[in-house]
């Protein structure tokens, strides 16, 4: 398990999940009768009442387009829309707010640095390297990619812990290497990669490299200059905000280096039909109209987030896999999916005997939600020989009691299938 | 648990804990893969076809309780059929399983597939207990390519 290192020096404050739970209005809900128990919080994660009344607010009170109105409504969504990147660049500690690029979520960022960044830096012969754990939306761009220009795909492979094989990797850098994409946190493992290392090696050989924070950025604190990555994405809705709305955070000189990936509204100076000028950081990669709410719901969630405080949240978190994985693992059957030393709150397990959809749909019935199925991660289940995991991914609204219910419906999950 | 029980009744635990017809038909002279990618259920099923006669079927494959169960009662269910009435009987069971006339489906006929009646209640699930029948169809289409419930 992984220890919260500063955790002496942080302020001690008991954290009060009660009260967090109020925050959460869908918390009250009641499933088929019973509470709902939200234990897939790695596929998309609630959304406290201030987020929900910042989405109300804009379209009752503030609508508007941005940023070139020059009425009263415009010029107030332009600012608290570049507020809400201010926030961004708080949260990941960027150097600057033009390092900071709104997209749809991880996926769009991951895509579009693979269709910029690879359209001026990858050739013929290239590799790009990512890691056997990865999501689908950090294999797919990048095979599209490879594709189109003749470069070749590595994998990285990861142990029967599900952690990264560190001496593996380095074999793997190689001259022909133009860039590594590897996550932060395993969406379907839980793993915490050692990406300060990945990075670090990688900048040896001075390979940039782009880090899928999808599933770190809502549990452990992020510093981008810190790690030195050079690219980190991240999800607004795995954050706590409203969906349709992400980050791209790329350091100043590879931004400016790239070309933009979309053309429209916005990420020009000035257009004739015989040649455009691009719009400088970060809208030169913003075409288009944005999700205006959802920037600023994004902006309020992290702050949401940043009140708790992540050392605080970490260490919740911590505690509750420890009491959740010890009291799964009593199940009979149960066998955990990814045992790494150091891991995030995703706990994926198969039951013997009995498929994981099978277990889904019973655990459902009692208004507990896990996600039963390959969490958008193939190739790990075919590395670890399985057609599906259940994932039960915990937030720091999730109480030992939810724990203690999920363990009561692999019971009966048993009993259904006579086991 | 009443209508949970509705979905997972006796006969189907039993058939997806001991499918019958469960192995490969050497002497099968039609063939067809099928895929589930939302649960991952794989299923190879083999058929041999005489005069429009299903005079042998069998499958293999890994899957949810509700496919291996939907196709293991599928092949006991379609043996000795024409394929006329393999085709009406998958129609019957289609609008079962997916609710069609808002569960007024007269089960009669259906035999012991009507166990998939509870089905109809999980919307997710009904590509599970079909996935079986879009294979079967395709076998017997002799299309080449591998079914998917996508």
């Amino acid at each position: 398990m992984r220890t919260v290192t500063n955790l002496h020096t942080a302020p001690r404050v008991t954290f009060d999940v009660q009260k967090v739970r109020r925050d959460f209005p869908i918390l009250k809900e009641k499933i088929r009768g019973r509470p709902l128990v939200y234990l897939d919080n790695a596929a998309t994660t609630q959304k406290p009442q201030a987020v929900i009344d910042t989405l109300t607010r804009y379209y009752s009170e503030g609508n508007s387009n941005i940023p070139r109105g020059v009425h009263f409504l415009s010029e107030r969504a332009t600012r608290n829309y570049e507020e809400a990147r201010t926030t961004v660049k708080t949260f990941l500690n960027a150097a600057a707010s033009q390092e900071i690029v709104f997209v749809r979520g991880a996926t769009e960022g991951i895509n579009l640095v693979a269709q910029s960044y690879g359209r001026t830096h990858v050739q013929a012969g290239d590799e790009i390297l990512i890691s056997e754990m990865e999501h689908h939306s950090n294999i797919v761009p990048w095979q599209m990619l490879c594709e189109e220009k003749g470069a070749t795909l590595r994998v990285i492979p990861i142990t029967d812990e599900g952690e990264i094989q560190l001496e593996e990797y380095e074999r793997l850098l190689t001259p022909k290497t133009k860039l590594v994409a590897v996550a932060h946190v395993s969406n379907a493992l839980g793993t915490i990669n050692p990406i300060r290392e990945i990075i670090a090696a990688a900048h040896l050989r001075n390979i940039p490299v782009l880090i899928d924070g999808a599933q770190s950025a809502p549990h452990l604190p992020v510093d981008v200059q810190a790690l030195d990555c050079d690219f980190y994405v991240f999800s607004g809705h795995k954050l706590y905000g409203p969906t349709g709305i992400g980050v791209l955070y790329g350091k100043t000189r590879w931004l400016e280096a790239m070309p933009p990936y979309q053309g429209g509204g916005d990420m020009i100076r000035s257009v004739t039909f015989e040649k455009t000028l691009y719009n400088t950081l970060p809208y030169k990669f913003e075409a288009g109209t944005p999700h205006i709410a959802g920037g600023i719901g994004l902006g309020v969630a992290i702050r949401y987030v940043q009140a708790l405080g992540l050392e605080a949240i970490a260490a919740y978190e911590q505690a509750l896999l420890s009491y959740a994985t010890e009291a799964i693992t009593s199940v009979p059957g149960v066998r955990l999916i990814g045992t790494a030393k150091d891991k995030a709150s995703v706990i994926s397990f198969v039951l013997t005997g009995v498929h994981a959809h099978d277990a889904g749909t019973v655990l459902d019935h009692d208004g507990i939600a896990i996600r039963a199925g390959h969490h958008c991660a193939q190739p790990v289940m075919k590395r670890f020989g399985v057609p599906a995991t259940c994932r039960a991914s915990l937030s720091f609204y999730n109480t030992k009691e939810e724990s203690d219910a999920l363990v009561a419906g692999l019971h009966k999950v048993r009993a259904v299938f006579h086991l | 648990m009443s209508d949970l029980g509705e979905l997972y009744q006796e006969v189907i635990i039993d058939h997806s804990r001991s499918p019958r017809n469960f192995h490969e038909l050497k002497e099968a002279n039609r063939r067809a893969d099928g895929h589930n990618p939302l649960c991952g259920d794989q299923i190879s099923l083999y058929v041999l076809l005489k005069d429009n006669m299903i005079q042998d079927i069998s499958f293999q494959g890994t899957g949810c309780a509700i496919s291996k169960a939907s196709a293991s009662m599928m092949t006991e269910s379609v043996k000795a059929k024409t394929t006329a009435e393999a085709a009406a009987l998958f129609e019957k069971f289609h609008r079962m399983v997916t609710g069609e006339g808002n569960g007024m489906v007269n089960p009669a006929g259906l035999g012991k597939l009507a166990a998939f009646s509870g089905v109809s209640e999980y919307p997710v699930r009904v590509k599970c207990a079909s996935l079986a029948w879009h294979t079967l169809r395709a076998a017997l289409e002799a299309r080449q390519a591998t079914v998917s419930t996508e």
